[in-house]
């Protein structure tokens, strides 16, 4: 029974940490299916913790914080837009300059709105992102003993954050978007074939534009995915590399969402699974541990991903004639 | 052309001040008085200069690393695993082994670019066996490097007692220069009637900034007037060619991140043994490796742009850190005002324009750049 | 003839002026076309065909000069604007989405969906379905376009403009990369589509094409109208005067062959493409000293492959090559180099140059690693200088400037660069894949000069081309290939086109029992 309750809180771990991931990967699958490399997400995924954070801090209202962060992600996804579509920047240099200019603005931004502290104020508990299945799991009390394992087995999977399950919902919308509506439609014909796009009356780059802002709002959300519900404030390190593991995970996702919440899902189990081993009395350093998501992720990419390909413009400066 | 793209380097850079001008004064600060703070805290004391040039020559070693890579096509986000992986064996080298000076930390320098080259190299086998992408390996490989150099630095007989930090290397592995001689009895007296010698040598100024100069030389000549910079140049322009006129390419691609991987372990091994003398555990990347990208981007790729590029970025980074206990302007203001150059590197098209529609505004024709 | 309606200008072009820099592509052109006409335009390639209808079709903004569309004057800002006014253009290189289904290709940017914005696609399969019955332009609605056939793209492309109410439509050398059969089956389909009223521009350099099918024909030299006639008035050898300005002989002037021994020997050749398939199936062939083996055939036969194969940029999965006696499968491009084989490539701009590199720095680009080049790993730059202008001379490569970035230079002074670099390694083998693709008149005879010269110094070449007058004008022998196979051999000087034709579109080969 150990064995159970352990993998749920593996599970649960594993949920938690994939959230904010798969935000930002969704973003990447939105840009990149539509031509525009995305390397900017990391600091993309930064304004938007601390956007969050400050918001969410000040009206005490996580959702305002949540909108606020998509809000600022999609600002920064704009210079990166301007920059990559309408300027034919390098996409990955344009990335850089973005990852610099999110981490710097944020901390910059931290400093002066908290008195030059380097992080922001934490929230109130009660001012997070609520857990909506709390409430129901806290209702109820059993007595029998095997129920109340298999209950708290449920309890520690599925009373999550509301952005976790917001998440999932996203990778359905971003599917849907992508492969059933109109819009979807062009934004795959200007990422494969610009040109094609643009004869038959697509506006390349209005379609461009818009994916790389919707990008950038969802690396804004799962910016705050991470400020505002995993933890309760943004500080200098809380984004440090995420960014690029979700764009790791979208890889591994051959540029599909679906396929980039199983990346996602994957390096957050990797997470979890450390996160749990750590507090346990295994006899592992924890410095190793922390090595083995990014491992991990390195040996999975060199089994499956050879083969894979991106669309087949993508990181292609479109120039109209 | 050549020309053409150092204006816009000059033009990026001045409009990235600016937009960092504009970012202070919006947060309430006056940016004259703030980039007054900034040139007194790097041209003021002969002290300054020097903490300048020992911040800038990591730099100036991960800029070249990933201008390296670069000409071959690649991009080497991962100068600052290298970098972390460098430091530790010159740290460990520099710590266990028992050798003469001179012979010490040639030992320690060359087994930082080893190891520095194993790091590249992996992303670079990566690529050309299993054609992973080295944006995301080199990431990757870089918390790995983070993680591994951590667990290392815990390991009993290196890690200090009571210290986030290894044990610090011997006196034989130090590159400082006079460093022996500046804390004994002649040296003092010395150094007490010399004033200005003093505060040159104060900071801890080492040959590292000589090493990464000649670096930029060495480097600067293999890629113009060697086969193997011919080589890795066709395969940076054009896969498809070189390898339609028999370069290897995978041979290539793994020799040209190891050699960027040993740059950037050369710029740990420098920074360990002219200045840190230990290998900290780190809690997040110290950034000398983005911060390498950012001057490789500014010195268009250029090796020898790289002195200074990176010399721009470390006189911004060291003149800035005066800012926040000066006028409490936050530092980060450099990292935007960084950024913000880079961003307009990138868009030399954007650059063009002003300077057509200056051009325009003042009547002048300005002749075509092609 | 009898479906124009000359009471209705369609199209006309007035003054149409369009410059890139100081470029001027097209200079000054009037064009007009009428309702249910064939129109043809015929010119050289880089004449400024393609840029007229550009700008007509709204992808290039003329310099000077006006439109009208059926006598309302337009201004054709972008695509949108002549869908609008019922024109649809095919291009040359086809406009679709490799990983799209037909469907989709057909209707993106006029999507059939709800309210919603969210697509119906069996209402669009359907609407395709009903258009491709009704022009008989028969497509699988559901396939992809990276697995049919490149005739069936082309009908998609024009469904594409169909679909969008197209009444006018321009095809941009439609049969660059057909069958003769398959261009039979297209000109029957313009008259078609003509019989139903619509209007077609036809863009081409092929004469035959133009008398087969076309009513008028307007002939474009240097980005300047030279006249529009009456293709029933005039002989194919009148249209190519026009075109190039002067009296051309489209034979090759060469003396017969003396052929001598087996040089390259290919065997039984397995290759598989990019994704995977088999694509060359078992190839064999021998090429002989002192002759030019034309290989014929429909491009995505296996050619590229084959040349890939053979060249060792592609990993041959069984068989094998032979040259002078020796085994050369699966060797290095290098050492298969070394052995006497060099290599005009397909893709001038992807294999055969680094655009950013010098000219000189090209011209050494297999030879850098060896004397007077280099030594001991160090480039000598005077060296390599001064054997680049000996070949920029000899080749007459143009300007004359040996540290210019091949990418600045034109299309033909590209195919010198490479042709100089090749033929100067002196090659036993030369293999030439579309050496004149996208050349003017004048490049081609040089190209072709020196491919009969290899031959005339006992050398032997290996060409590849997709234009079949290329190859029956060079061969000596001619070797049809279709389905990875050379489908039959015959003599260059006894073939026909018709007999080469079947035999490309697979007509020799006999189904092997599966």
């Amino acid at each position: 029974m150990k064995i159970l309750s352990d993998l749920g809180v593996i599970i649960g771990i594993t949920l938690m940490y994939s959230a904010p991931l798969m935000y930002t990967s969704l973003g990447g699958v939105l840009s990149e299916n539509a031509g525009v490399v995305n390397i900017g997400l990391e600091g993309m995924m930064t304004i938007g913790a601390f956007a969050g954070a400050t918001v969410a801090y000040f009206t005490q209202n996580p959702w305002l914080g949540f909108l606020a962060a998509g809000l600022a992600g999609g600002f920064l996804a704009l210079l990166h837009a301007i920059a990559c579509v309408t300027f034919t920047a390098d996409h990955v240099v344009s990335g850089i300059a973005i990852n610099f200019i999110g981490p710097g603005l944020s901390i910059f931004l931290t400093k002066i709105f908290f008195d030059g502290a380097a992080m922001t104020l934490p929230l109130d508990l009660n001012h997070k992102i609520p857990r909506p299945l709390n409430r129901f799991f806290s209702s109820i009390s059993i007595s029998n003993p095997i129920l109340k394992k298999i209950f708290n087995f449920l309890n520690s999977i599925f009373n999550q954050y509301a952005t976790v399950y917001i998440a999932f919902l996203l990778v359905l919308a971003v599917w849907f978007l992508l492969y059933k509506t109109k819009i979807g439609l062009r934004i795959r014909s200007v990422g494969e074939h610009p040109r094609a796009a643009e004869t038959l009356g697509v506006n390349v780059y209005k379609i461009k534009y818009l994916a790389v802002i919707l990008s950038g709002v969802l690396a804004g959300f799962g910016g705050a995915a991470m400020s505002i519900a995993v933890i309760s404030n943004y500080r200098a390190a809380l984004i440090s590399g995420q960014g690029f593991i979700a764009l790791a995970a979208m890889i591994f996702g051959k540029w599909r969402p679906q396929g980039a919440m199983w990346g996602c899902l994957l390096f957050g189990a990797a997470q979890g699974l450390v996160v749990h081993l750590g507090g346990t009395d295994l006899e592992i350093s924890s410095q190793l541990l922390a090595m083995l998501p990014y491992i991990i992720t390195l040996v999975i990419l060199m089994g499956f991903v050879g083969e894979a390909r991106g669309p087949a413009a993508n990181g292609v400066p479109y120039e109209k004639n | 052309m050549k020309q053409n793209r150092f204006v816009i380097t000059v033009i990026s850079i001045i409009l990235g001040l600016i937009v960092g001008a504009i970012v202070l004064s919006i947060a309430g600060y006056n940016p004259r008085v703030a980039y007054g703070v900034m040139l007194r805290g790097v041209f003021s004391n002969p002290k300054y200069i020097s903490w300048t040039i020992i911040r800038s020559t990591p730099l100036i070693l991960t800029g070249i690393s990933v201008a390296f890579a670069f000409k071959t096509g690649l991009f080497n986000i991962g100068a600052e695993g290298q970098f972390i992986i460098g430091s530790l064996v010159a740290t460990l080298v520099g710590y266990f082994f028992h050798l003469p000076p001179i012979i010490h930390p040639i030992v320690a320098i060359l087994a930082g670019c080893f190891a520095g080259a194993i790091w590249g190299g992996i992303a670079g086998l990566l690529k050309s066996k299993f054609g992973i992408n080295e944006v995301i390996t080199t990431i990757m490989l870089n918390w790995t490097a983070l993680y591994f150099s951590n667990f290392v630095v815990f390991w009993e007989p290196f890690k200090r007692l009571n210290r986030d930090a290894s044990e610090r290397i011997l006196d034989t592995a130090s590159i400082q220069i006079l460093g022996q001689w500046k804390t004994s009895e002649a040296g003092k007296a010395f150094l007490k009637s010399n004033s200005f010698l003093r505060d040159l040598l104060n900071p801890p100024v080492n040959f590292g900034f000589i090493i990464a100069i000649l670096v930029a030389i060495l480097i600067w000549h293999i890629l113009k007037n060697t086969t193997l910079g011919y080589q890795l140049r066709a395969v940076g322009y054009n896969r498809d060619a070189a390898e339609y006129g028999g370069i290897n390419i995978n041979r290539n691609i793994i020799l040209s991140m190891a050699i960027a991987g040993a740059i950037s372990g050369l710029a740990g091994a420098t920074q360990v043994l002219g200045v840190s003398k230990e290998t900290a555990i780190l809690a997040t990347m110290e950034g000398y490796g983005f911060d390498g990208i950012a001057v490789s981007l500014i010195a268009a790729s250029n090796p020898l742009g790289c002195i200074p590029a990176a010399l721009l970025f470390g006189g911004l980074k060291y003149g800035g850190s005066k800012l926040q206990p000066t006028i409490g302007a936050p530092i980060e203001v450099i990292n935007i005002t960084i950024g913000v150059i880079i961003l307009f590197v990138a868009m030399p098209k954007l650059i063009e324009l002003i300077i057509s529609m200056k051009g325009r505004k003042r009547g002048v024709k300005i002749e075509d750049s092609k | 003839m009898n479906n124009i309606d000359f009471d209705i200008k369609v199209i006309e072009m007035r003054n149409i002026t369009k410059k890139f820099g100081d470029f001027v592509a097209n200079d000054n052109i009037d064009l007009i076309v009428h309702k249910g006409e064939i129109h043809a335009l015929l010119g050289e390639n880089g004449a400024g065909k393609t840029t007229l209808m550009n700008v007509l079709y709204g992808l290039y903004e003329p310099t000077s000069g006006e439109i009208f569309i059926n006598g309302k004057k337009v201004e054709v800002t972008n695509p949108n604007v002549a869908i609008k006014n019922g024109i649809g253009m095919v291009h040359q290189h086809f406009m679709l989405v490799d990983n799209f289904t037909v469907v989709e290709n057909i209707i993106l940017g006029m999507e059939t969906t709800n309210k919603f914005g969210i697509i119906d696609i069996n209402k669009a399969t359907k609407e395709v379905e009903e258009l491709s019955k009704k022009y008989g332009l028969y497509v699988d609605p559901n396939a992809k376009i990276e697995d049919i056939s490149v005739g069936m793209q082309q009908r998609v492309e024009i469904l594409k403009a169909l679909y969008r109410g197209a009444d006018i439509l321009i095809l941009d050398e439609p049969t660059a990369v057909l069958t003769p059969q398959e261009i039979e089956e297209i000109i029957q389909i313009m008259k078609n589509l003509t019989e139903q009223g619509k209007t077609i521009i036809i863009i081409t350099h092929k004469l035959k094409e133009i008398k087969q099918s076309a009513d008028y024909c307007t002939i474009i030299r240097r980005g300047k109208k030279i006249d529009t006639v009456r293709v029933d008035n005039v002989t194919e050898e009148e249209l190519a005067s026009m075109m190039v300005g002067r009296e051309i002989s489209f034979k090759v002037d060469k003396k017969d062959p003396e052929i001598g021994e087996v040089i390259l020997e290919i065997d039984n050749l397995m290759l598989k493409d990019n994704r995977g398939l088999n694509t060359v199936k078992g190839l064999s062939l021998k090429l002989h000293k002192g002759e030019i083996l034309g290989i014929a055939g429909v491009d995505g036969n296996g050619q590229s492959e084959l040349v890939e194969g053979l060249t060792g940029l592609r990993n041959i999965e069984n068989g094998k090559v032979l040259l002078e006696g020796r085994d050369i499968t699966n060797l290095s491009p290098k050492e298969i180099m070394e052995s006497g084989m060099s290599h005009i490539p397909e893709d001038r701009q992807r294999r055969g140059l680094v655009l950013d590199f010098t000219v000189a720095e090209n011209m050494i680009l297999e030879n850098y690693h060896k004397g007077p080049f280099s030594k001991k790993g160090r480039l000598n730059h005077k060296n390599i200088s001064k054997f680049a202008v000996e070949l920029i001379d000899k080749f007459d490569v143009r300007p004359r400037n040996d540290k210019q970035m091949a990418g600045a230079l034109s299309g033909g002074n590209q195919q010198k660069v490479i042709l100089a670099r090749e033929i100067t390694n002196d090659p036993e083998v030369l293999l030439a894949v579309q050496p004149t693709r996208g050349l003017d008149v004048g490049a081609i005879e040089y190209v072709h000069r020196y491919l009969v010269d290899q031959r005339d110094r006992g050398k032997a070449v290996l060409l590849v081309s997709f234009e079949l007058e290329e190859i029956m004008n060079l061969s000596d022998r001619i070797a049809v290939i279709y389905d990875g196979k050379i489908v039959d051999i015959v003599d260059g000087k006894n073939a026909d086109e018709r007999t080469i034709g079947y035999l490309m579109a697979g007509g020799g080969a006999r189904d092997e029992a599966k």
